[in-house]
Protein backbone atom coordinates (compact mmCIF):
# COMPACT_ATOMS: atom_id res chain seq x y z
CA UNK A 1 0.00 0.00 0.00
CA UNK A 2 1.68 3.27 -0.82
CA UNK A 3 1.53 5.84 1.87
CA UNK A 4 -0.40 8.54 0.05
CA UNK A 5 -3.47 5.70 0.52
CA UNK A 6 -2.44 4.93 4.02
CA UNK A 7 -2.79 8.47 4.92
CA UNK A 8 -6.19 9.29 3.01
CA UNK A 9 -7.63 5.19 5.22
CA UNK A 10 -6.07 6.95 8.54
CA UNK A 11 -7.55 10.12 7.77
CA UNK A 12 -11.26 8.30 6.48
CA UNK A 13 -10.77 6.20 9.99
CA UNK A 14 -10.25 9.41 12.09
CA UNK A 15 -13.44 11.01 10.15
CA UNK A 16 -15.81 7.74 11.12
CA UNK A 17 -14.06 7.69 14.63
CA UNK A 18 -15.50 11.38 15.41
CA UNK A 19 -18.93 11.16 13.77
CA UNK A 20 -19.20 7.65 15.95
CA UNK A 21 -17.88 9.82 19.34
CA UNK A 22 -20.78 12.60 18.83
CA UNK A 23 -23.23 10.38 17.77
CA UNK A 24 -22.42 8.45 20.84
CA UNK A 25 -22.14 11.36 23.19
CA UNK A 26 -25.63 12.29 21.69
CA UNK A 27 -27.42 8.97 22.83
CA UNK A 28 -25.59 9.38 25.93
CA UNK A 29 -27.12 13.28 26.36
CA UNK A 30 -30.83 11.63 24.81
CA UNK A 31 -32.17 12.25 28.66
CA UNK A 32 -31.38 15.68 28.87
CA UNK A 33 -33.56 18.20 29.09
CA UNK A 34 -35.78 18.16 26.15
CA UNK A 35 -38.90 20.39 24.93
CA UNK A 36 -40.49 17.28 23.78
CA UNK A 37 -39.81 18.39 19.92
CA UNK A 38 -39.53 14.51 18.51
CA UNK A 39 -37.16 15.70 15.65
CA UNK A 40 -34.70 17.35 18.48
CA UNK A 41 -34.32 14.29 20.87
CA UNK A 42 -30.91 15.49 22.11
CA UNK A 43 -31.92 19.48 22.62
CA UNK A 44 -29.78 19.70 25.66
CA UNK A 45 -26.85 18.63 23.94
CA UNK A 46 -26.96 20.48 21.18
CA UNK A 47 -28.28 24.11 23.00
CA UNK A 48 -25.01 23.87 24.79
CA UNK A 49 -22.76 23.17 21.11
CA UNK A 50 -24.89 26.07 19.47
CA UNK A 51 -23.89 28.10 22.42
CA UNK A 52 -20.14 27.39 21.66
CA UNK A 53 -20.46 27.53 17.79
CA UNK A 54 -22.36 30.92 18.12
CA UNK A 55 -19.16 31.87 20.59
CA UNK A 56 -16.64 31.04 18.32
CA UNK A 57 -18.36 32.68 15.27
CA UNK A 58 -18.33 36.02 17.19
CA UNK A 59 -15.06 35.52 18.73
CA UNK A 60 -13.33 34.47 15.24
CA UNK A 61 -14.56 33.61 12.26
CA UNK A 62 -17.31 36.33 12.00
CA UNK A 63 -14.86 39.35 12.69
CA UNK A 64 -12.46 37.99 10.12
CA UNK A 65 -15.06 37.53 7.38
CA UNK A 66 -16.42 40.50 7.99
CA UNK A 67 -13.04 42.35 7.29
CA UNK A 68 -12.26 39.96 4.22
CA UNK A 69 -15.79 41.11 3.18
CA UNK A 70 -14.51 45.08 3.75
CA UNK A 71 -11.51 44.39 2.12
CA UNK A 72 -11.70 42.51 -1.07
CA UNK A 73 -13.80 44.24 -4.12
CA UNK A 74 -16.91 42.16 -4.93
CA UNK A 75 -15.12 40.52 -8.23
CA UNK A 76 -12.15 39.12 -6.09
CA UNK A 77 -15.10 38.09 -3.74
CA UNK A 78 -16.98 36.60 -6.36
CA UNK A 79 -13.59 34.83 -7.90
CA UNK A 80 -12.83 33.45 -4.70
CA UNK A 81 -16.57 31.79 -4.66
CA UNK A 82 -16.66 30.45 -8.07
CA UNK A 83 -12.90 29.19 -7.46
CA UNK A 84 -14.25 26.92 -4.73
CA UNK A 85 -18.08 26.44 -6.04
CA UNK A 86 -16.12 24.91 -9.05
CA UNK A 87 -13.88 22.47 -7.23
CA UNK A 88 -17.63 20.84 -5.38
CA UNK A 89 -18.83 20.93 -8.71
CA UNK A 90 -17.28 17.34 -9.57
CA UNK A 91 -19.00 16.09 -6.16
CA UNK A 92 -22.18 17.60 -6.84
CA UNK A 93 -22.28 15.39 -10.31
CA UNK A 94 -20.78 12.29 -8.81
CA UNK A 95 -24.33 12.76 -6.33
CA UNK A 96 -26.42 13.70 -9.20
CA UNK A 97 -25.36 10.13 -10.65
CA UNK A 98 -25.79 8.24 -7.65
CA UNK A 99 -29.20 9.90 -7.37
CA UNK A 100 -30.26 8.40 -10.70
CA UNK A 101 -30.00 12.30 -12.57
CA UNK A 102 -27.36 11.42 -15.19
CA UNK A 103 -28.64 14.63 -17.25
CA UNK A 104 -27.57 17.01 -13.94
CA UNK A 105 -24.66 14.86 -13.37
CA UNK A 106 -23.01 15.66 -17.43
CA UNK A 107 -24.30 18.88 -16.67
CA UNK A 108 -22.43 19.50 -13.90
CA UNK A 109 -19.13 18.02 -15.12
CA UNK A 110 -19.99 20.08 -18.05
CA UNK A 111 -19.19 22.99 -15.65
CA UNK A 112 -16.14 21.44 -14.92
CA UNK A 113 -14.32 21.70 -18.08
CA UNK A 114 -15.87 24.75 -19.47
CA UNK A 115 -14.88 26.34 -16.24
CA UNK A 116 -11.59 24.84 -15.15
CA UNK A 117 -10.54 26.07 -18.65
CA UNK A 118 -12.23 28.65 -19.90
CA UNK A 119 -13.02 29.90 -16.80
CA UNK A 120 -9.44 29.66 -16.19
CA UNK A 121 -9.03 27.13 -12.78
CA UNK A 122 -12.60 28.11 -12.14
CA UNK A 123 -12.62 31.80 -11.25
CA UNK A 124 -15.03 32.76 -13.75
CA UNK A 125 -18.39 31.13 -14.23
CA UNK A 126 -18.77 30.91 -17.57
CA UNK A 127 -20.86 27.76 -17.38
CA UNK A 128 -23.76 29.43 -16.26
CA UNK A 129 -24.00 32.09 -18.55
CA UNK A 130 -24.12 28.76 -21.36
CA UNK A 131 -27.12 27.81 -19.12
CA UNK A 132 -25.30 25.15 -17.35
CA UNK A 133 -27.45 25.80 -14.14
CA UNK A 134 -25.09 25.11 -10.74
CA UNK A 135 -26.67 22.50 -8.52
CA UNK A 136 -25.99 22.02 -4.96
CA UNK A 137 -25.93 18.40 -3.73
CA UNK A 138 -24.02 16.33 -1.57
CA UNK A 139 -23.95 12.62 -0.09
CA UNK A 140 -26.33 13.45 2.40
CA UNK A 141 -28.86 14.48 0.11
CA UNK A 142 -28.03 11.09 -1.71
CA UNK A 143 -29.00 9.24 1.35
CA UNK A 144 -32.00 10.93 1.48
CA UNK A 145 -32.72 10.38 -2.02
CA UNK A 146 -32.47 6.79 -1.16
CA UNK A 147 -34.98 6.74 1.40
CA UNK A 148 -32.89 6.77 4.44
CA UNK A 149 -34.84 9.32 6.76
CA UNK A 150 -33.33 12.27 8.89
CA UNK A 151 -32.82 11.08 12.32
CA UNK A 152 -32.29 13.05 15.22
CA UNK A 153 -31.39 16.64 14.74
CA UNK A 154 -27.41 17.02 16.02
CA UNK A 155 -25.71 20.36 16.06
CA UNK A 156 -21.66 19.11 15.69
CA UNK A 157 -19.02 21.27 16.92
CA UNK A 158 -17.42 23.84 14.44
CA UNK A 159 -20.06 22.19 11.48
CA UNK A 160 -23.28 23.23 12.88
CA UNK A 161 -26.43 21.92 12.10
CA UNK A 162 -26.78 18.51 10.92
CA UNK A 163 -28.76 15.24 11.02
CA UNK A 164 -27.59 12.03 11.62
CA UNK A 165 -28.06 11.18 8.23
CA UNK A 166 -26.44 14.19 6.63
CA UNK A 167 -23.71 13.35 9.93
CA UNK A 168 -22.85 10.29 7.67
CA UNK A 169 -22.98 12.36 4.64
CA UNK A 170 -20.18 15.01 5.66
CA UNK A 171 -18.16 12.28 6.87
CA UNK A 172 -17.98 10.89 2.78
CA UNK A 173 -18.16 14.75 1.57
CA UNK A 174 -15.00 15.20 3.48
CA UNK A 175 -13.61 12.24 1.98
CA UNK A 176 -14.00 13.40 -1.31
CA UNK A 177 -12.84 17.23 -0.45
CA UNK A 178 -10.35 17.63 -2.74
CA UNK A 179 -9.28 20.79 -1.09
CA UNK A 180 -7.95 18.01 2.24
CA UNK A 181 -6.80 16.03 -0.43
CA UNK A 182 -3.90 18.71 -1.50
CA UNK A 183 -0.33 16.49 0.26
CA UNK A 184 1.25 20.66 0.66
CA UNK A 185 0.25 21.67 4.23
CA UNK A 186 0.58 24.95 3.65
CA UNK A 187 -1.34 25.40 0.53
CA UNK A 188 -4.24 23.17 2.00
CA UNK A 189 -4.62 24.59 5.27
CA UNK A 190 -4.44 28.51 3.23
CA UNK A 191 -7.33 27.10 1.03
CA UNK A 192 -9.20 25.42 4.32
CA UNK A 193 -9.08 28.41 6.29
CA UNK A 194 -10.39 30.67 2.87
CA UNK A 195 -12.75 28.35 1.66
CA UNK A 196 -14.61 28.85 5.67
CA UNK A 197 -14.21 32.17 5.74
CA UNK A 198 -15.25 33.11 2.11
CA UNK A 199 -18.40 30.84 3.02
CA UNK A 200 -19.19 32.58 6.33
CA UNK A 201 -18.98 36.43 4.36
CA UNK A 202 -21.58 34.77 1.58
CA UNK A 203 -23.59 34.41 4.98
CA UNK A 204 -23.33 37.57 6.53
CA UNK A 205 -26.54 39.47 4.66
CA UNK A 206 -28.61 36.23 5.79
CA UNK A 207 -27.72 36.61 9.58
CA UNK A 208 -29.21 40.60 10.15
CA UNK A 209 -32.62 39.06 8.58
CA UNK A 210 -32.32 35.98 10.81
CA UNK A 211 -31.76 38.33 13.93
CA UNK A 212 -34.26 39.89 12.74
CA UNK A 213 -36.82 37.45 12.36
CA UNK A 214 -36.00 34.89 15.06
CA UNK A 215 -37.66 34.71 18.74
CA UNK A 216 -35.15 31.83 19.76
CA UNK A 217 -32.82 31.87 17.36
CA UNK A 218 -31.64 28.21 17.87
CA UNK A 219 -35.12 26.73 17.01
CA UNK A 220 -35.26 29.24 14.23
CA UNK A 221 -32.31 27.55 12.66
CA UNK A 222 -33.21 24.28 13.32
CA UNK A 223 -36.29 23.92 11.83
CA UNK A 224 -34.66 26.41 8.73
CA UNK A 225 -32.14 23.60 8.52
CA UNK A 226 -34.67 20.94 8.11
CA UNK A 227 -36.92 22.26 5.81
CA UNK A 228 -34.33 23.31 3.88
CA UNK A 229 -32.69 19.95 3.77
CA UNK A 230 -36.35 18.32 2.81
CA UNK A 231 -36.51 20.75 0.21
CA UNK A 232 -33.07 20.10 -1.56
CA UNK A 233 -33.83 16.21 -1.09
CA UNK A 234 -36.49 16.93 -3.37
CA UNK A 235 -34.66 19.52 -5.33
CA UNK A 236 -37.13 22.43 -4.78
CA UNK A 237 -40.39 20.21 -5.28
CA UNK A 238 -41.26 18.74 -1.82
CA UNK A 239 -44.66 17.83 -1.24
CA UNK A 240 -46.65 20.42 1.18
CA UNK A 241 -47.52 19.30 4.20
CA UNK A 242 -48.28 22.26 6.06
CA UNK A 243 -52.33 22.42 6.60
CA UNK A 244 -54.73 25.31 7.86
CA UNK A 245 -56.46 24.96 11.17
CA UNK B 1 -61.30 53.00 -43.29
CA UNK B 2 -58.83 54.94 -41.79
CA UNK B 3 -61.12 56.37 -39.06
CA UNK B 4 -61.80 52.84 -37.37
CA UNK B 5 -58.77 51.90 -35.20
CA UNK B 6 -59.12 55.39 -34.32
CA UNK B 7 -62.66 54.48 -33.20
CA UNK B 8 -61.55 51.35 -31.82
CA UNK B 9 -59.42 53.08 -29.24
CA UNK B 10 -62.34 55.90 -28.59
CA UNK B 11 -64.39 52.52 -27.28
CA UNK B 12 -61.48 50.71 -25.41
CA UNK B 13 -61.27 54.36 -23.57
CA UNK B 14 -64.52 54.26 -22.97
CA UNK B 15 -64.23 50.51 -21.39
CA UNK B 16 -61.60 51.46 -19.84
CA UNK B 17 -63.28 54.71 -17.79
CA UNK B 18 -66.05 52.45 -17.36
CA UNK B 19 -64.46 49.49 -15.95
CA UNK B 20 -61.29 51.02 -15.13
CA UNK B 21 -61.36 50.99 -11.30
CA UNK B 22 -62.43 47.20 -10.92
CA UNK B 23 -59.69 46.34 -13.39
CA UNK B 24 -57.12 47.52 -10.86
CA UNK B 25 -55.07 44.85 -8.54
CA UNK B 26 -57.67 43.00 -8.09
CA UNK B 27 -57.89 41.00 -11.35
CA UNK B 28 -54.42 41.00 -11.79
CA UNK B 29 -53.26 37.64 -11.90
CA UNK B 30 -51.03 36.32 -9.62
CA UNK B 31 -47.99 35.77 -11.31
CA UNK B 32 -48.65 39.63 -13.04
CA UNK B 33 -49.35 40.91 -9.35
CA UNK B 34 -45.68 39.15 -7.88
CA UNK B 35 -43.82 40.80 -10.75
CA UNK B 36 -45.56 43.91 -10.70
CA UNK B 37 -44.70 44.59 -7.04
CA UNK B 38 -41.60 43.43 -6.46
CA UNK B 39 -40.21 45.27 -9.98
CA UNK B 40 -41.81 47.92 -8.88
CA UNK B 41 -40.31 47.45 -5.22
CA UNK B 42 -36.90 46.78 -6.28
CA UNK B 43 -36.62 49.76 -8.61
CA UNK B 44 -37.12 52.01 -5.61
CA UNK B 45 -34.57 49.97 -3.53
CA UNK B 46 -32.37 50.55 -6.48
CA UNK B 47 -32.51 53.91 -6.91
CA UNK B 48 -32.45 55.18 -2.96
CA UNK B 49 -29.47 55.09 -1.22
CA UNK B 50 -30.78 55.72 2.18
CA UNK B 51 -32.12 52.31 2.06
CA UNK B 52 -29.30 50.56 0.97
CA UNK B 53 -27.62 51.75 3.87
CA UNK B 54 -30.07 50.81 6.13
CA UNK B 55 -32.46 53.46 6.63
CA UNK B 56 -35.18 51.51 8.92
CA UNK B 57 -37.62 53.81 9.21
CA UNK B 58 -37.86 54.49 4.88
CA UNK B 59 -37.75 50.81 4.11
CA UNK B 60 -40.65 49.82 6.60
CA UNK B 61 -42.78 52.54 4.62
CA UNK B 62 -42.32 51.13 1.53
CA UNK B 63 -42.77 47.84 2.94
CA UNK B 64 -46.06 49.21 4.57
CA UNK B 65 -47.32 51.14 1.45
CA UNK B 66 -46.60 48.65 -1.65
CA UNK B 67 -45.67 45.33 0.17
CA UNK B 68 -48.51 44.84 3.07
CA UNK B 69 -51.70 45.11 1.10
CA UNK B 70 -51.38 42.16 -0.85
CA UNK B 71 -50.64 39.82 2.06
CA UNK B 72 -52.65 37.96 4.21
CA UNK B 73 -51.81 38.61 7.95
CA UNK B 74 -53.83 36.55 9.41
CA UNK B 75 -54.00 33.77 7.33
CA UNK B 76 -50.60 33.64 7.39
CA UNK B 77 -50.80 33.74 11.53
CA UNK B 78 -53.05 30.93 11.87
CA UNK B 79 -50.71 28.96 9.37
CA UNK B 80 -47.78 29.61 11.89
CA UNK B 81 -49.87 28.82 14.86
CA UNK B 82 -51.29 25.60 13.17
CA UNK B 83 -53.23 23.24 15.77
CA UNK B 84 -52.62 25.79 18.74
CA UNK B 85 -54.19 28.30 16.82
CA UNK B 86 -58.23 26.76 18.20
CA UNK B 87 -56.80 28.00 21.54
CA UNK B 88 -56.83 31.26 21.14
CA UNK B 89 -59.64 33.82 21.77
CA UNK B 90 -60.97 36.21 19.23
CA UNK B 91 -59.05 39.15 20.85
CA UNK B 92 -56.22 37.30 21.05
CA UNK B 93 -56.20 36.01 18.17
CA UNK B 94 -56.13 39.84 16.87
CA UNK B 95 -53.29 40.71 19.05
CA UNK B 96 -51.52 37.42 17.92
CA UNK B 97 -51.90 38.99 13.52
CA UNK B 98 -51.16 42.12 14.92
CA UNK B 99 -47.40 41.22 16.71
CA UNK B 100 -46.69 38.48 13.77
CA UNK B 101 -47.51 40.90 10.80
CA UNK B 102 -45.44 43.54 12.52
CA UNK B 103 -42.80 41.02 13.13
CA UNK B 104 -42.80 39.53 9.51
CA UNK B 105 -42.47 43.20 8.09
CA UNK B 106 -39.33 43.97 9.55
CA UNK B 107 -37.72 40.67 8.34
CA UNK B 108 -39.21 41.51 5.49
CA UNK B 109 -37.66 45.06 5.24
CA UNK B 110 -34.17 43.65 6.80
CA UNK B 111 -33.74 41.49 4.06
CA UNK B 112 -35.44 44.18 1.50
CA UNK B 113 -32.51 46.59 2.69
CA UNK B 114 -29.79 43.47 2.13
CA UNK B 115 -30.80 43.67 -1.63
CA UNK B 116 -28.04 44.58 -4.28
CA UNK B 117 -28.23 44.19 -7.42
CA UNK B 118 -29.24 40.32 -7.80
CA UNK B 119 -31.97 39.46 -10.95
CA UNK B 120 -34.96 37.94 -9.93
CA UNK B 121 -36.18 35.24 -12.65
CA UNK B 122 -39.72 34.78 -13.05
CA UNK B 123 -40.82 31.14 -13.65
CA UNK B 124 -43.75 30.45 -15.67
CA UNK B 125 -46.97 29.78 -13.73
CA UNK B 126 -48.48 26.64 -13.96
CA UNK B 127 -52.79 27.25 -13.08
CA UNK B 128 -56.04 26.39 -14.24
CA UNK B 129 -58.85 28.89 -14.62
CA UNK B 130 -60.64 27.79 -11.48
CA UNK B 131 -58.05 27.53 -9.26
CA UNK B 132 -58.14 29.64 -5.98
CA UNK B 133 -54.90 29.09 -4.52
CA UNK B 134 -51.59 28.79 -6.96
CA UNK B 135 -47.95 28.57 -5.81
CA UNK B 136 -45.91 31.42 -7.62
CA UNK B 137 -42.12 30.99 -7.96
CA UNK B 138 -39.06 33.33 -8.88
CA UNK B 139 -35.56 32.67 -8.43
CA UNK B 140 -32.87 35.13 -7.27
CA UNK B 141 -29.62 34.54 -9.69
CA UNK B 142 -26.82 35.81 -7.66
CA UNK B 143 -22.81 35.50 -8.60
CA UNK B 144 -21.03 33.16 -7.36
CA UNK B 145 -23.84 30.65 -6.18
CA UNK B 146 -26.61 28.64 -6.79
CA UNK B 147 -29.82 30.44 -7.63
CA UNK B 148 -32.30 31.39 -4.73
CA UNK B 149 -35.79 29.91 -4.82
CA UNK B 150 -38.53 32.52 -4.03
CA UNK B 151 -41.61 31.10 -3.85
CA UNK B 152 -44.97 32.78 -3.12
CA UNK B 153 -48.37 31.24 -2.02
CA UNK B 154 -51.06 32.83 -2.88
CA UNK B 155 -54.98 32.71 -2.45
CA UNK B 156 -57.73 34.08 -4.62
CA UNK B 157 -60.08 36.51 -2.46
CA UNK B 158 -62.73 39.14 -3.21
CA UNK B 159 -60.01 41.80 -2.89
CA UNK B 160 -57.72 40.06 -5.49
CA UNK B 161 -54.83 37.51 -4.85
CA UNK B 162 -53.34 37.64 -1.61
CA UNK B 163 -49.89 36.27 -0.30
CA UNK B 164 -50.23 33.67 2.63
CA UNK B 165 -47.01 32.67 2.86
CA UNK B 166 -43.12 32.58 0.99
CA UNK B 167 -40.80 30.33 0.88
CA UNK B 168 -36.91 31.32 0.61
CA UNK B 169 -35.07 28.42 -0.73
CA UNK B 170 -37.67 26.52 0.37
CA UNK B 171 -37.94 27.37 3.81
CA UNK B 172 -41.10 29.02 4.37
CA UNK B 173 -40.65 32.22 6.62
CA UNK B 174 -44.11 31.29 8.67
CA UNK B 175 -44.51 27.89 9.14
CA UNK B 176 -40.76 28.23 9.94
CA UNK B 177 -42.03 29.66 13.67
CA UNK B 178 -44.27 26.68 14.23
CA UNK B 179 -42.52 24.75 16.16
CA UNK B 180 -40.96 27.30 18.69
CA UNK B 181 -44.62 29.60 18.95
CA UNK B 182 -46.09 25.72 19.61
CA UNK B 183 -43.02 25.19 22.32
CA UNK B 184 -44.23 28.52 24.10
CA UNK B 185 -47.99 28.42 24.06
CA UNK B 186 -47.11 24.54 26.05
CA UNK B 187 -44.73 26.50 28.48
CA UNK B 188 -46.92 29.91 28.83
CA UNK B 189 -50.05 29.82 26.82
CA UNK B 190 -51.29 32.39 24.52
CA UNK B 191 -50.71 35.22 26.53
CA UNK B 192 -47.13 33.75 26.91
CA UNK B 193 -46.80 33.99 23.11
CA UNK B 194 -48.33 37.25 22.84
CA UNK B 195 -45.60 38.49 25.26
CA UNK B 196 -42.74 37.32 23.86
CA UNK B 197 -43.84 38.51 20.08
CA UNK B 198 -44.28 41.97 22.03
CA UNK B 199 -41.39 41.80 23.78
CA UNK B 200 -39.11 40.98 20.43
CA UNK B 201 -41.08 43.96 18.51
CA UNK B 202 -40.02 46.37 21.33
CA UNK B 203 -36.19 46.18 20.64
CA UNK B 204 -35.36 48.72 18.23
CA UNK B 205 -34.94 47.00 14.49
CA UNK B 206 -32.35 50.10 13.50
CA UNK B 207 -29.76 48.98 16.02
CA UNK B 208 -29.22 45.75 14.73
Amino acid sequence: MTKVQDMKRNKARAGLRSTLMVLAMSSLLAGCATSGNPKDPVEGFNRAMFAFNEGLDAAIIKPVAKGYDAVLPTPVRTGVTNFFGNIADFFIGVNNLLQGKPDQAASDLGRVLVNSTIGILGIFDVATGAGLEKHEEDFGQTFGRWGVGDGAYVVLPFFGPRTVRDTAGLVLDSMADPVADIDHVPTRNTLLALRIVDTRADLLPADKVIEEAALDKYSYIRDGYLQRRRNLVHDGNPPREQADY
Amino acid sequence: MKRIPGLLGLLGLCFSVIFGPSAGAADLAPDVLVKDVTSEVLDIVRKDKDIRNGNTPKVLELVETKVVPHFNFARMTRLALGRDGKQATPAQMTTLVEEFRTLLVRTYSKALSEYRDQEIVYKPLKMAPTDTDVKVRTEIRQSGGKPVQLDYYLEKTAAGWKVYDMEVGGVSLVTNYRSSFSQEIRANGIDGLIHSLQAKNKTDPAKK
